[in-house]
């Protein structure tokens, strides 16, 4: 009984990276009708952006310029990783997306590809090769609650996930950008037609991604410290896959989608030899789409072949 | 008529003036270094170039690498091999076809040093790797060699060492499936621990893949099998965040690792969590004499750090080629007749004195070596805790 929680608060924990960069995913595909496979590569920017503003604050306070409680440095680092990376985000979109937003599907999945070769091949010609050690900004405290072990950070992840989600999910159903948004998922030529950009509103589609992708990266980094240029390769994929699970259109499926793929990995892992979690995990998931092609919360959408 | 014949005098006369500095200019020996400069185990490359590096700088010193009486100046082709098993296959093959090197120092890690070495002696190439444990590397490869243990001499030496500082009966066993070297070590680990407390005594044999960065939910299951500590081969880049997860996840028995933790960057990387864990490895520096201090303080004065069991084992490598060169007794410049030259004189090294340890070589070209079980301490040095010799 204490193994199932401890692998549901596990499972948790997990699942939260996946579903925050999911739903940066799930977001641009919904609306732009386009996967942007950098995305990936913006979380690990975000962890990167984190750790250098986080170390700069740290070398701040220990110079005794300005000085900080480390609570208050990791709420900096968040606010000003999510602005800094929001930045980069709209730059991918402006220099890689919208030069592109006529042309082919599959023109503008490569370009994704591309760029996020460019980030991480540029992180590693600018920082260079070596792992760098994300700054413990947490006191790490362990809690044994009947047998289930929990840290704190395991909780800071979890509930910094769902109020983001929260918010997210507010900021789309109740305030008039979040209609613009929904509106350019469901007829995207229709919207400018109503007077509200479509530049626009592909800039703020980004800026969001990339800051929930940032956020992630840097709950990462405070939970798994050794960050190197390649870490967003997988989660990348993965949070694609969690996107497609959740369906086009509904932005909380893909929050879900990346619950159920860090549960089914988890528990996999529980359940069967550690050396078969991938091939069952992902053999699990292609039995889902099999049943759900539009994943769990999508609409079914009739278009021209579009990636 | 006229023209064109001054013009090729001409060309005539700049070439015979090029010529005999060109005669008379010794083709340099060539030796490649195939190593992980970027990608998973940085640390491990940047070990090997600084050794080699170093070793170059006492060969140019000298004047060249004096062989039957001539002196030869040396060139070292660093290629990166981004600790991938294709990458390493594609510098090998660069580096002798195109750069025709006399001998390949390296890959590092046995996942990348088992293709290149099938590479190496498809091309009758000599090739010495300072770190590979995995007996693949060198099975039935005559042109292959390593300067380091293997690891089914490591694994029983890591059993043994734990049966008898701590007298434990169950284990557990985390290692990384998709890799040569945790996965065969893993195994002759098991095989040890169950040769000697019999079978099942393994309570845990868990796996994940490279790259993988969270392992809660096979420490969870190793937690509940009641294992009374954990042997994790893996590379200092996973060992930090292993260690971490186990502790957060309340297991506070010990954790024991191999001679992949010997890397400079591990503390660094785990800090506190590792103090007071124990490994197997090729040397301890912390404590060391003669030689090897030697080499311990010039690299650390040169670098700025304490040399790690990589660089110590590249120097040990590099000098191995060095002896092997000198006792071949002479380059005639036809580089299939060196290569084949070079790999005779390594194949009869007799009791060489390297920094890590004497050596000779076996029919297989691995040396007889003894481990060494180090501690990491409460300020996070490696120091020599015991020796174990075959």
């Amino acid at each position: 009984m204490v193994f199932f929680f401890q692998n549901i608060i596990n499972a948790l924990q997990w699942g939260s990276f996946y579903a925050l960069i999911a739903l940066g995913y799930s977001m641009v595909y919904s609306i732009l009708m386009l996967f942007n496979f950098a995305h990936g590569d913006i979380f690990m920017v975000g962890a990167y952006i984190g750790f250098g503003v986080a170390t700069g604050f740290l070398a701040l306070t220990s110079a005794g310029i300005i000085i900080l409680p480390n609570w208050l440095i990791l709420v900096l680092t968040i606010l000003f990783s999510m602005f800094l990376t929001s930045l980069v985000g709209m730059l991918v979109e402006r220099i890689g997306y919208r030069p592109l937003r006529d042309a082919p599907r599959a023109s503008a999945a490569i370009t994704g590809l591309m760029i996020g070769i460019i980030l991480e091949t540029g992180n590693l010609a600018l920082l260079g090769a070596q792992r760098v050690s994300f700054p413990g900004l947490v006191e790490s405290a362990t809690y044994n609650l009947g047998g289930i072990y929990v840290t704190n950070k395991k909780i800071m992840i979890v509930v910094v996930s769902l109020a983001l989600m929260l918010a997210l999910d507010q900021f789309i159903r109740r305030t008039k950008w979040g209609m613009a948004i929904r509106a350019m998922a469901f007829d995207y030529l229709a919207v400018p037609l109503m007077g509200v950009s479509i530049n626009t509103i592909a800039r703020m589609t980004f800026a969001i991604g990339s800051a929930l992708a940032a956020v992630a990266g840097i709950l990462f980094g405070t939970a798994y410290p050794v960050l190197d240029p390649y870490m967003g390769i997988l989660f990348g994929w993965k949070a694609f896959v969690a996107a497609i699970l959740g369906g086009r259109g509904s932005i909380m499926g893909a929050c879900l989608a990346g619950f159920l793929l860090g549960f089914i990995e988890i528990f996999v892992a529980m359940i069967f030899p550690s050396t078969l979690r991938d091939i069952i995990a992902y053999s699990i998931i292609l039995i889902i789409l099999t049943f759900r092609p539009h994943g769990f919360f999508g609409q079914p959408y009739s278009a021209r072949l579009r990636l | 008529m006229r023209k064109g014949y001054v013009f090729v005098v001409l060309c005539v006369a700049v070439g015979l003036a090029f010529a005999p500095p060109a005669w008379s200019k010794t083709k340099p020996i060539v030796i490649g270094i195939n190593a992980p400069i970027t990608g998973d185990i940085p640390k491990v490359g940047e070990g090997t170039k600084f050794a080699a590096q170093m070793w170059l700088e006492d060969v140019k010193a000298a004047g060249g690498l004096a062989i039957g009486g001539k002196k030869y100046p040396v060139e070292l082709v660093i290629e990166d091999n981004e600790a991938k098993a294709e990458s390493a296959v594609k510098v090998a093959t660069k580096m002798i076809t195109e750069d025709e090197i006399l001998v390949m120092v390296g890959p590092q890690a046995s996942k990348q040093a088992v293709p290149a070495g099938e590479v190496a002696n498809n091309y009758n190439t000599p090739m010495i790797t300072p770190w590979s444990t995995n007996p693949n590397t060198t099975k039935d490869r005559p042109y292959v060699f390593r300067a380091c243990f293997l690891d089914p001499f490591q694994g029983p030496v890591v059993a043994n060492f734990i049966k008898e500082e701590y007298e434990f009966k169950k284990a557990a066993v985390l290692y990384d499936v998709a890799s040569d070297y945790p996965k065969g070590l893993a195994e002759f680990f098991k095989k040890a621990w169950e040769d000697i407390n019999g079978p099942g005594s393994v309570a845990a044999f868990e796996s994940f893949t490279t790259k993988d960065t969270d392992f809660s939910s096979q420490l969870t299951k190793i937690k509940q099998s009641g294992a009374e500590f954990i042997f994790t081969p893996q590379y200092y880049n996973e060992v930090a965040l292993i260690v971490q997860q186990a502790r957060e996840l309340g297991f506070k028995a010990p954790i024991v690792g191999s001679d992949s933790w010997g890397s400079a960057e591990t503390v660094k990387l785990c800090g506190e969590a590792c103090y007071g864990l124990f490994f197997s490895t090729h040397y301890a520096a912390a404590g060391a004499k003669g030689d090897t201090k030697k080499f311990i303080d010039r690299y650390n004065q040169k670098y700025g750090y304490v040399p790690d069991d990589v660089a110590a084992l590249t120097w040990d490598a590099m000098r191995l080629v060095e002896a092997a060169l000198t006792n071949c007794g002479k380059i005639t410049g036809d580089i299939e007749k060196d290569r084949r030259c070079l790999r005779d004189a390594l194949a009869k090294v007799k009791d060489f004195d390297g920094i890590t340890g004497k050596m000779t070589f076996t029919e297989e070209g691995d040396p007889i070596k003894c481990a060494v079980v180090v501690r990491i301490s409460e300020k996070g040095e490696f120091e020599f805790y015991k020796s174990v010799c075959p």
